[in-house]
């Protein structure tokens, strides 16, 4: 009987642990298969020109293949979207959580939620039918499409799950820390900011992790309000991600062309960003906890 | 175990359409080439197999270019390509039947007050050499110029048309033909182009030297600036039986309606 049970444990052990390594397996999958199809045109193509080519014209009867506007580009806009968006979400967060009354706590977080839940290429329709022109008006430049379209999207985008994240965090602060420092004479705004921010120091900083994972990843609002054009970054210039430098170019690559491959490159070029970029704040968030 | 055999069945479908272009056997049509024929052909073959239950229809769509040498190579049936075959092509053996046409309507916003603009003037817009409206008649107004993602059998047909090859300057490089007529009927400074057949009333096609794009201008190769959808075969080697019937069938006038509703212009 004993030992039934045991085998028993032991196949669920079993399965629990293979049902665990369907992830690991998907990410081995991924990783190696971009790694292998990536590979090939970066050597064709040299990699200092690939990663520094300024122009990429990769139908030309003379392709060239340069992604440095791609790179700049998913840089400058995923910057630009955290300057806007973090501040934001990171102060709507506090007010929340600490001094938001109930009521319109609820209405919020239910607008919150609401807004995690459309779907990217509504922002991106609702971007070219409305801030698309709106820029264009409002800048008095001939077309709206540009870097800064783009970042607007992404901040409105990047919002909920920053806020959601930062409330957690902020929530999890042990009552008795706020209850001392007011105690102690300080005023509520002094405790939010000198004590519960620190406090829930690191959460926050997961929220910024997974603001700058979903705006580098973005690609079909991008696409749509960006313009598209592989240009140098510049605030009113029509712009190309790497994300949307893969999704506009796929489905017309031929098989085995040089510029399927090279399009194969930039996904890898973009992977390898997102993993340095988890990689780099896994460790500030290291550090802050061991001070 | 049930979804091992799940996986098992999804990937042989996810192989069966892949090999696309495969050896010509009795009961198959294949053809390969032209991404701009995908909606004729698609519907065409979709209709053709309707109607014959024996036969499968496939489809591979690579780019004009590819399809002929595939034809060529024998490893397809019947070619597909959005332009005419070249002299050297012709002497490789290969024959051109012209199925449909296709008009590219170069579209503005309706507010722009210029309503015809030549081919040679079109191509310098896109060059990026005349710059404001007002050169060409219109408001004192930046052309924005909207156009194509690179690939794109629209993109392809309008610049060598215009012969702008690899030259144009454009603002924005949108991936579908919506997006183009979306993005122009939003912007009283933007040109663009786009399939005759889905060009809407929020935009207004310009007429290029003084023709006016339809059905009947592009039909009778006035309004120039279309292209065409060919059929490419080898001249010395015979369809095979359900080859020559599909083809035989997509020529008739019989599918002209389904050509004119996938937006094309029938020609037989």
């Amino acid at each position: 009987m004993k030992n039934k049970n045991r085998l028993m444990e032991n196949a669920i052990h079993g399965i629990f642990l293979m049902l665990g390594l369907i992830t690991v397996g998907c990410v081995l999958l991924i990783t190696v298969y971009l790694v292998i199809s990536g590979i090939p045109a970066v050597r064709e193509i040299g990699i200092f020109n690939f990663l520094f080519g300024k122009k990429w014209a990769s139908t030309a009867a003379q392709p060239q293949y340069g992604i440095l506007p791609f790179i700049l580009t998913s840089i400058y806009g995923t910057a630009g979207a955290i300057l806007v968006g973090v501040p934001i979400g990171f102060m709507t967060a506090v007010y929340l959580s600490k001094i938001a009354p109930p009521k319109v706590k609820t209405v919020i977080e239910t607008a919150v939620s609401l807004l995690a839940g459309i779907p990217s290429v509504v922002y991106g329709l609702v971007g070219m039918m409305v801030l698309v022109p709106g820029i264009r008006i409002a800048f008095h430049i001939p077309d709206g499409a540009s870097l800064l379209a783009a970042i607007i999207v992404l901040a409105i985008m990047i919002l909920p799950s920053i806020i959601k994240v930062s409330l957690t965090a902020l929530e999890a602060v042990p009552k008795e820390y706020e209850d001392a420092s007011l105690a102690l004479g300080a005023t509520p705004i002094e405790t939010y900011f000198r004590v519960s921010v620190p406090a829930a120091k690191s959460g926050i900083a997961a929220a910024v992790v997974l603001g700058v994972g979903r705006a580098i990843g973005e690609a079909m609002a991008i696409m749509m309000v960006a313009g598209n054009a592989p240009n140098m970054p510049k605030m009113f210039q029509s712009v190309r991600f790497l994300t949307t430098a893969v999704a506009s170019e796929m489905s017309y690559a031929a098989d085995g062309s040089l510029q399927k491959q090279a399009l194969f490159s930039i996904a890898l070029v973009l992977f390898l960003f997102i993993m340095l970029i988890n990689a780099m704040l896994n460790f500030f968030l290291k550090r802050s906890k061991e001070k | 175990m049930k979804k091992f055999v799940t996986f098992i069945a999804i990937s042989a479908l996810a192989l069966a359409a892949m090999t696309g272009c495969g050896k010509t056997e009795s009961g198959t049509v294949s053809t390969d080439g032209s991404t701009s024929m995908e909606k004729v052909i698609g519907a065409l073959g979709e209709a053709f197999e309707e109607s014959n239950s024996g036969i499968t229809f496939t489809y591979n769509p690579t780019g004009s270019g590819s399809g002929i040498t595939a034809v060529a190579e024998g490893r397809c049936d019947i070619g597909l390509s959005s332009r005419n075959l070249k002299e050297e092509e012709k002497a490789q053996g290969l024959t051109e039947t012209v199925l449909a046409l296709d008009g590219i309507a170069v579209i503005v916003n309706p507010e722009n007050p210029v309503n015809d603009l030549d081919l040679e003037t079109i191509g310098k817009i896109y060059m990026g050499e005349i710059t404001n409206w007002k050169d060409i008649g219109g408001n004192d107004l930046e052309i924005v110029l909207i156009g194509r993602e690179a690939g794109s059998g629209t993109r392809d047909g309008f610049e060598s048309i215009t012969g702008t090859e690899d030259a144009c300057q454009y603002r924005q490089e949108l991936t579908s033909t919506g997006d183009v007529i979306t993005t122009v009927a939003g912007n009283p400074a933007a040109i663009g182009y786009a399939s005759l057949a889905s060009v809407k009333e929020t935009v207004k096609p310009l007429s290029v030297g003084g023709i006016v794009p339809s059905e009947e201008t592009v039909k009778d190769g006035s309004y120039v600036v279309q292209r065409p959808f060919v059929l490419v075969t080898k001249s010395d080697t015979k369809l095979s039986a359900a080859a020559q019937k599909f083809f035989d069938y997509i020529t008739s006038s019989e599918a002209n309606e389904i050509i004119s509703s996938a937006g094309a212009v029938p020609v037989n």
